[in-house]
């Protein structure tokens, strides 16, 4: 009884049909959130003693950061649930990730070069954590490479989600390794704002943006997943019925 | 159906491997030569792009080695499965009754004999035409020994993902690249440390963890992708 819920997942039409109802809640939530956590952290907290109003880009950058990482390792572990049970819908929940992650990372990377500019004098800094998110980007971008490569559907899911684990395994040790070798070159023109306090009036809007960017990104990935669902089941019955039932409705 | 054969032990098998992998390699004599050359070419190419300056070169010489000696590893990776692929006979070690892991290991030992150990011998000569300072040679020989080994493993994962894949090669490197970042941190930086007159125990032994940690997983992983590849 208790793992019922797990066995469903296995129908891609159960999800698609269960997920239907959560959408509007889950938009509403997302944008209430952001919106919250980016006026109150772009208008309403105090100004940074240091760095100015420059600062206020972490309120997109750190929540960017953390889906980036955390979106690797849903889509791994997606992959892995796909492997071990043989199960259709985690896989189109991996494939639905990686590009959404990919723009993340992105994102983060943009926005921290935008924030190195007036804080640090320079657009790039081969910082180990600017480093590691760039290697992060390379992670995704071969991800997306091996996903398109291969014409047979199946094959493609199953190779990039071996390809997602060892990901996953080797993440920690590019994290570890990258950090060494920038304690080793760290140049001495660079010094980090200190890392130690960061005051509530300005940590609580950070949270709500992570929550709100958690938020966001459940919903994009449910859509993603959903129209993965629709183009992979799409000669299927319950996809025709659901298409004329709509087009009645129209 | 099994007791039709004579039995063959794991080791039986992956001396099997190993010897037809090496006779196969020593009968294509050209491709184990070409990613030497592409190292040395490659090498040559940076005096010409940025400068002869021999100190300029004594500093960069270690990262340059590096680098190019994992671009070479990383241009051999793609034969790796390929003609076995090809012809068929991946189909049937797949089938075979003997332990997978093995195969893949005796090929994997195959690729690093003809392309990992020869870029690790040829490297000490490149690193005198940089001007690589005298303290840094047993440095770069052990740290490329043990990196090189290290990268065929992992090479071998990208290798058997991309092998139904009729243009895999580019692919390959992309998948394969990122992954190799922590060898390649490593690596350089215990031949740095030793011309800067530090010491290398610590780089070396990080290095032989991830020889160990690639030897236990990465077979693994590449024998499930072999599979992979070959059902689809």
């Amino acid at each position: 009884m208790a793992w019922q819920w797990f066995h469903r997942l296995g129908s891609p039409r159960w999800f698609y049909e269960k997920t239907t109802a959560w959408m509007p809640w889950l938009a509403a939530l997302s944008i209430a959130l952001l919106l919250t956590g980016a006026v109150w952290g772009l208008a309403f907290a105090p100004a940074d003693f240091k760095q100015g109003n420059s600062y206020r880009i972490i309120y997109i950058h750190v929540p960017a950061a953390f889906l980036a990482l955390a979106g690797y390792y849903i889509m791994a572990i997606s992959g892995a649930v796909g492997l071990i049970w043989k199960m259709k819908l985690p896989f189109m929940v991996m494939k639905s990730a990686a590009p959404i992650g990919a723009l993340l990372t992105f994102v983060s990377l943009v926005t921290g070069s935008i924030w190195g500019k007036p804080t640090w004098g320079t657009w790039w800094e081969w910082d180990a954590r600017i480093t590691s998110m760039l290697i992060l980007f390379f992670l995704y971008l071969g991800m997306i490479a091996l996903q398109q490569a291969f014409t047979h559907r199946d094959t493609s899911d199953k190779a990039s989600a071996v390809l997602a684990l060892v990901g996953m395994v080797n993440i920690p040790i590019i994290y570890k390794s990258v950090d060494w070798w920038n304690t080793l070159h760290q140049p001495a023109t660079i010094k980090f704002t200190s890392k130690s306090t960061i005051d509530p009036s300005m940590l609580y809007p950070l949270l709500i943006m992570v929550i709100g960017f958690y938020a966001f990104y459940a919903l994009v990935l449910l859509l993603n997943t959903r129209v993965e669902i629709l183009r992979r089941e799409s000669r299927t019955q319950w996809v025709s019925d659901l298409i004329s039932a709509t087009n009645k409705r129209a | 159906m099994a007791d039709q054969y004579p039995a063959v032990s794991l080791w039986g098998g992956f001396i099997a491997s190993f010897r037809r992998d090496m006779l196969i390699a020593a009968r294509h004599k050209a491709e184990l030569t070409n990613p030497l050359v592409f190292f040395l070419i490659a090498v040559t190419l940076i005096p010409l792009g940025v400068s002869p300056e021999k100190s300029v070169l004594a500093l960069l010489a270690p990262g340059i080695v590096w680098v190019m000696a994992l671009l070479a590893t990383l241009l051999s990776l793609d034969g790796l499965f390929r003609s076995d692929y090809d012809d068929g006979s991946l189909e049937q070690m797949l089938i075979s009754p003997q332990s997978l892991y093995f195969t893949v290991m005796a090929k994997v030992l195959v690729h690093w004999l003809v392309s990992g150990l020869p870029v690790t011998l040829l490297a000490p000569l490149l690193g005198l035409m940089l001007s690589l300072p005298g303290e840094g040679y047993l440095p770069l020989l052990a740290s490329l020994a043990l990196g090189t080994a290290s990268m065929s493993l992992i090479g071998a994962v990208g290798a058997a993902l991309t092998v139904s894949l009729r243009k895999g090669g580019l692919l390959l490197s992309l998948i394969v690249m990122p992954l190799y970042i922590p060898v390649l941190i490593f690596g350089a930086s215990a031949v740095q440390s030793a011309v800067q007159g530090g010491a290398v125990g610590m780089q070396l032994a990080v290095l032989g963890a991830f020889l160990a940690l690639a030897i236990v997983l990465a077979p693994i992983a590449a024998l499930g992708a072999l599979r992979i590849s070959t059902n689809g």
